[in-house]
């Protein structure tokens, strides 16, 4: 497998720190990685929370009104009703976005998704470069003790070092 | 179909159904690591998606894809370590 000629290079920009947009950019990671690339994501932003020792994203469904909301356990009938939820409830109800996101996490779990933990941890495990942007870091007060381990620390022109020479370069 | 996939031979089993991108292929990759070149490979999945992401995932790493079959939701793929 090592013996093809170039290493494929994917370079990824994580901005967003809810639940949901957490998936998108372990995903391509470890499959990139899977697929023997070179992989880096630069965490910015909101995205900085998912180096977080202590994960623990929420989703909002008010600020995404196209998200389907359905229940993770009952008969398929239940299961499959997309239950209208106006705006008036998702933001003004309080723990709506809590009760949204445990339901999500259930319905993750039941269709056989990996948590976003496993996918970072295989992320770690195949050597992907996670560059936390100090910038942010400062702004935001985020200290090098609340991420995980094996990260790296830069900037702008860290990234788009990395990315100058990437087969496949998107900012999530 | 699927005695045509019984009787291909194969040296590792590894059975991936009920789950979802990108956990197939990740567990495909993981397995293939620990085999020996030239070890054939059968996965089992019930991933829809699971036909083109191994194509490509085999395309990419250079495994050879020898078959691959699907019967009634069921993927079966046949791996060899290269």
């Amino acid at each position: 497998m090592s013996d093809k000629p170039q290493q494929r290079k994917l370079a990824l920009v994580a901005s967003k720190g809810t639940l949901d947009w957490a998936y998108p950019p372990f995903i391509l990671a470890s499959t990139a990685a899977a697929m023997g690339w070179e992989v880096g994501i630069f965490f910015t932003f909101y995205g900085l929370v998912l180096l977080k020792k202590d994960l623990n994203m929420k989703i909002d469904p008010a600020s995404n009104p196209a998200m389907p909301m359905k229940m993770p356990f009952g008969p398929d009938g239940f299961k499959n009703i997309d239950w209208p939820m106006p705006n008036l409830l998702t933001s003004n109800v309080p723990g709506f976005q809590s009760v949204a996101t445990s339901l999500m996490k259930k319905t993750f779990k039941s269709k056989g998704v990996a948590t976003i933990g496993e996918l970072r941890e295989m992320c770690l495990d195949a050597g992907v470069h996670m560059v936390s942007c100090q910038m942010t870091q400062e702004v935001f007060g985020f200290k090098d003790e609340d991420f995980i381990d094996g990260i790296e620390h830069g900037g702008a022109a860290t990234f788009l070092e990395f990315a100058s020479d990437a087969d496949v370069s998107l900012f999530v | 179909m699927n005695e045509v996939a019984n009787d291909v031979a194969y040296d590792v089993e590894l059975d991936c159904q009920g789950m979802l991108c990108p956990l197939p292929i990740l567990k495909t990759k993981k397995v293939i690591d620990t085999m020996e070149i030239g070890k054939i490979l059968k996965m089992l999945s019930t991933d829809a998606g699971s036909m083109n992401d191994m194509n490509a995932w085999t395309n990419q790493t250079g495994n050879e894809l020898i078959y691959s079959t699907q019967n009634d939701g069921l993927y079966t793929y046949f791996v060899r370590k290269t």
